[in-house]
């Protein structure tokens, strides 16, 4: 499939009406999707006949993606009812398979090292401090080839040190930085639009069996 | 929730030493056909528990799976056996019911496929 394809088919799918402030619910938006996912599927073959599991999947946006590029099994996870039924809609509207789990991330009981790949677009802790690392932390210890996730800028250098030094990290790649849109959802907004740097990054774990 | 999942997931429950498998109660479940990947199969399979997943899949109401998990070299060449190994961990949708702590039988339930796995406060 064609980027530009992915791309036109993530932006059919339906975002959220009412997000939430608290669980700071954004769309990851058909343009950082389909690139995180490309670019793990064709510079390091981690999604086509793997695992892969969507942390925080809010709408259902990165499964999405990664079952249209051939995932095997693809499993959303998040803490929102009301997020996992509009990403339940956008997964039968494009005839794709994904399970979907209800939990909170940090409280997730997981055997084993079954999931190959784990994408997130984590919130990025600014209503609730640490939430991306602990994201992170859960990543990691699910995930048997590889992490791809998406986190601010400003906190680069805090992410390299603490993936590889406590969480668990064999490598920290930075792959590249994106600007999200962050368009005017919530009252407080008071700009129409708003461009935030965010990194992507692909961390492998350590004991891993991929590259 | 197809048994693959089912064989990821365990209770987190505060207090629970072993929380995996999760005991299953049906209610309904859906078949929904998928194209069979035999490589896919060949790669998963050491990585599967087989023993909670073949008495999952006869939960499920499927029967032709074994009790003991068969030699890989199974997998090389049998092609009936991959086929009855892809239904039951590909095909086979636990659309509601619920799942239960084999500690505490605290019932998870599963609607709409979902199951919901949060905890209330005193069990985290």
């Amino acid at each position: 499939m064609k980027l530009k394809q992915l791309e036109s088919l993530l932006g059919d799918l339906q975002q959220f009406s009412n997000p939430k402030v608290e669980l700071e619910q954004y769309p990851t938006g058909p343009h950082i999707a389909s690139r995180l996912l490309y670019t793990a599927e064709n510079s390091f073959d981690d999604i086509s006949n793997k695992v892969v599991a969507d942390f925080g999947c809010g709408c259902g946006t990165l499964g999405a993606a990664a079952s249209l590029l051939g995932a095997e099994q693809v499993i959303g996870i998040d803490i929102d009812s009301q997020s996992l039924e509009l990403a339940s809609m956008n997964a039968e509207d494009l005839e794709l398979d994904i399970d979907f789990i209800q939990c909170d991330i940090g409280n997730l009981g997981w055997r084993g090292q079954i999931v190959d790949t784990v994408v997130m677009n984590p919130p990025f802790g600014t209503r609730k401090k640490g939430i991306d690392m602990d994201f992170l932390f859960v990543a990691l210890k699910v995930a048997s080839r590889a992490v791809y996730s998406l986190h601010k800028t400003s906190t680069r250098d805090y992410i390299r040190r603490a993936a590889l030094r406590d969480l668990n990290a064999s490598s920290a790649e930075l792959l590249c930085e994106l600007r999200f849109d962050v368009p005017q959802l919530y009252k407080f907004h008071k700009k129409k639009e708003v461009d935030i740097a965010v990194d992507l990054w692909r961390f492998v774990p350590k004991c891993s069996r991929g590259r | 929730m197809r048994l693959l999942t089912h064989n990821m997931l365990s209770s987190n429950i505060k207090g629970v030493t072993n929380g995996f498998p999760l005991r299953i109660e049906v209610e309904k479940v859906v078949e929904k056909q998928v194209e069979i990947n035999h490589d896919f199969l060949r790669n998963i399979f050491p990585k599967i528990d087989w023993k909670a997943f073949s008495d999952a899949s006869r939960i499920m109401g499927y029967n032709e799976l074994p009790e003991e998990p068969p030699e890989p070299s199974v997998l090389e060449s049998d092609v009936e056996f991959l086929g009855k190994f892809h239904h039951a961990l590909l095909e086979l949708h636990l659309e509601e019911g619920a799942l239960l702590c084999p500690e505490t039988g605290r019932k998870f339930p599963v609607s709409k496929g979902i199951p919901n796995m949060l905890l209330l406060e005193d069990e985290v």
